[in-house]
């Protein structure tokens, strides 16, 4: 039994702060280096806020709270988020 | 009409109250903000580091030589909820830190897979806190924090650190995983002190 989802659980939370889609950017692990499509990442939401973390070295990657009165997004997990330019 | 008999005040059923904004529930839910981390005892161990860096350690014989306390305590997870009457077996914090020299205020708990949290240190004393390793008189499950995990009931459960390795002790508040994401610093379940400002 797996207890994390896929980076697409991410989707709905990303969208209320940003106006592109996170989940099919190219993100890379400041971990480990490993960089992969965010939707790959892994999910565990059944927390007190969402957490995504790398599928090479499991470090965080990205973590939100969602608090009644704000939405707290830690990208430090992150080196970067590459997005297409439209 | 009803008639209401001048003598009877009635009778609370259960007579237990819940923190504000809790409900109760029957099971245990797992919460979990990353992969479970399976220790084998033999690899197990427990330190305290003061703030001067002296380090003190206990491996798993060390922490089953120690006297042990069987708890029976209500836990309110932030998620808002609650859990009446958990029952435990631990070593107190008391009799861990009995021989720490320190002058320290706060704590960091840690553990195993990278978890940590704040708490001040007068929190885990007089016999508030325990380093627990069996829930209903069974093994505790890696899934619940096993083999040992930090038991804290009269904070909000996420202080509870499952899978804890160790306490590094400051003279300055830090804050662990969840406080540095929005929770607040404290989290008093009484005083509703979910996130941050509360
Ligand atoms: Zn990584």
């Amino acid at each position: 039994m797996s207890d994390y989802l896929d980076g697409n659980v991410a989707a709905g939370p990303l969208s209320e702060l940003f106006a592109v889609d996170l989940t099919a950017a190219i993100a890379q692990c400041n971990g480990c280096g490993h960089t992969t499509v965010f939707a790959e990442s892994r999910v565990y939401a059944d927390a007190p806020g969402l957490v995504a973390r790398c599928v090479g070295c499991d470090s965080v990657l990205l973590r939100i709270v969602t608090t009644p009165n704000d939405t707290y997004l830690d990208l430090r997990g992150l080196t970067y988020l590459r997005v297409p330019t439209t | 009409m009803n008639i209401v008999s001048p003598g009877f005040t009635g009778r609370r059923r259960g007579g237990t109250e819940l923190p504000p904004g809790q409900y109760l529930t029957h099971e245990f839910p797992v919460l979990s903000a990353g992969p479970t981390p399976h220790v084998r005892t033999e690899h197990w161990e427990f330190t305290v580091t003061t703030e001067s860096g002296e380090m003190y350690r206990w491996d798993w014989p060390a922490l089953m030589a120690l006297p042990a306390e069987e708890i029976t305590k209500d836990i309110h997870c932030v998620t808002r909820w609650s859990k009446l009457q958990t029952t435990w077996k631990g070593v107190s914090l008391d009799t861990l830190l009995a021989d720490v020299e320190t002058g320290a205020d706060y704590a960091m708990a840690h553990s195993y897979g990278g978890y940590t949290t704040n708490l001040p240190l007068e929190d885990l004393l007089d016999g508030q806190s325990w380093i627990a390793y069996e829930y209903d008189d069974e093994p505790l499950d890696p899934e619940h924090g096993g083999p040992a995990r930090l038991l804290v009931p009269h904070l909000y459960f996420w202080k509870s650190a499952k899978w804890v390795r160790g306490l590094v002790l400051s003279d300055t508040e830090d804050l662990g995983f969840w406080e540095t994401a929005g929770y607040h610093e404290y989290g008093d379940p009484w005083k509703e002190q979910r996130y941050a400002g509360d």
